[in-house]
């Protein structure tokens, strides 16, 4: 028997992974996306205690790392008696991840929007979902995209983590592909390769509308 | 749920978890330094030299930034071999972790570099500053002060992914807690220790790095320090 090596086919199967990594991702920003936004909404609200509430979960889930996460819902679900398929235990700890990175970004974002805009809200006899829904969020919004897209690239990127925990996407197909062809610089630079292809056009992307929202601003 | 949680397993597997700990701290600190003194230069010979430098420098921070770390551990721990370089476990975390964390802290000194005004760099050359003193007085040194939130906040992070080295086989905190949970199969309770111990180090990184911006750079700066946004943006 002779040894593979890394061709058409492996690339193929590397390909065929990367929908994994994509769909994760996805998952990961939606989910994390709304509950971000709650806990952005909660970091920034009128009651004390929900502020500091907000606050500590922003700093616990900064201050620990991804992986932790990933091991404690895989283990902590199945212990509460939820055998769950590899890619709800990754998309629940990627949601998690991504939620507290997105609530910290969004909050700065709704705490740009300058203050007198909330005074003239309430001046018009605004109730406070009137002022989120009509004056602040829509101008938080826009300041908001480019570090939102930046942020996917990191989430694009730690999806690779989940391979750790036996998830089959770009990352860990690399592993199986490396074993048959003991080619690990060919195969691991072609997985590299992949995950560029999808992060630099959201990084350039992140820049432009980064470029754009200030390019009309008093600079 | 009719689970009974029992830390009091760990108590025997104390010596692995502080041998996690201990080289958990170490790999992070060596790549913080390394890593920080790397892109300093790499900030500086960039904006000093132009052209050709400049585009490699560029291209080094823009591959490293868009693939995963856990794909360059791959690299250099399988990868190099190959090429005829052995390197342990430990000594390719470490390498990994200096060559992605140089990169991140490339970016963010360059980006403070060039918030520096004009102004700034003219009043340099009206007190006849050589251009070696500009660099060093006018701009390197306020850009980092400028900068320092976000590089720490950037060294935390890369301490917190140090758990991913645990991929490779080093035996960090990470591992640590995967071998004790592989002995006792005690999992939950390893990994919310495990956790805690993380978030510790995380918090005590910062201040040690707050400390240390006092030291540098005045207290105005080191406030900021503590409550950092990790430089998400790209």
């Amino acid at each position: 028997m002779t040894l593979k090596t890394f061709g058409l086919d492996q690339f193929g199967f590397l390909l065929y992974s990367l929908q994994w990594t994509i769909l994760l991702t996805v998952i990961a920003l939606i989910g994390g996306g709304l509950l971000g936004f709650a806990v952005a909404l909660a970091r920034t609200s009128q009651l004390k205690p929900v502020r500091i509430a907000a606050a500590s979960y922003i700093q616990i889930i900064q201050g620990i790392p991804v992986l932790m996460i990933l091991f404690l819902s895989y283990y902590g679900l199945s212990l509460a008696g939820f055998e769950l398929p590899p890619l709800i235990a990754a998309g629940a700890s990627m949601t998690i991840y991504a939620s507290g990175y997105l609530a910290e970004i969004w909050q700065g974002c709704i705490q740009a929007v300058p203050k007198q805009q909330w005074e003239a809200s309430e001046s018009l006899a605004m109730t406070r979902l009137q002022q989120y829904r009509y004056v602040v969020l829509p101008q938080a919004m826009r300041i908001s995209l480019p570090p939102t897209v930046g942020f996917a690239v990191q989430v694009v990127k730690n999806t690779s983590i989940t391979s750790i925990i036996g998830f089959v996407e770009l990352a860990r197909a690399g592993q199986p592909i490396n074993n048959a062809t003991f080619q690990p610089f060919r195969v691991f630079l072609a997985v590299a390769a992949l995950y560029f292809v999808v992060c630099y056009p959201l990084s350039q992307l992140s820049r432009l509308l980064e470029r754009r929202l200030h390019a009309g601003s008093n600079r | 749920m009719s689970y009974t949680f029992q830390f009091g397993v760990l108590a025997q597997y104390q010596d692995q978890i502080l041998s996690g700990i201990w080289l958990t701290i170490k790999i992070s600190v060596l790549s913080i330094i390394l890593g920080c003194a790397a892109g300093i230069v790499l900030a500086s010979v960039r904006s000093i030299w132009g052209g050709a430098v400049r585009l490699l420098v560029d291209a080094y921070v823009e591959i490293i930034r868009n693939t995963p770390f856990l794909v360059q551990l791959f690299i250099v721990y399988f990868g190099l071999p190959g090429l005829g370089l052995r390197v342990g476990a430990d000594t390719a975390a470490l390498i990994g972790m200096t060559i992605n964390l140089a990169a991140y802290s490339t970016e963010i000194i360059r980006a403070g570099t060039e918030a520096i005004h004009k102004s700034q760099i003219e009043a340099g050359e009206a007190l006849g500053f050589t251009r070696f003193q500009i660099y060093r007085h006018v701009i390197i040194v306020p850009a980092i002060a400028k900068v320092y939130p976000a590089l720490c906040s950037q060294f935390v992070l890369m301490m917190l992914a140090s758990s991913i080295c645990s991929a490779i086989s080093t035996q960090e905190l990470a591992a640590s807690a995967a071998f004790i949970e592989s002995q006792t199969y005690r999992s939950f309770e390893i990994y919310i220790a495990v956790t805690l111990i993380y978030l510790a180090l995380a918090l005590a990184l910062r201040a040690v790095l707050a400390l240390i911006g006092i030291w540098l750079f005045g207290r105005r700066i080191a406030r900021k320090t503590m409550t950092a946004l990790p430089e998400v943006q790209a």
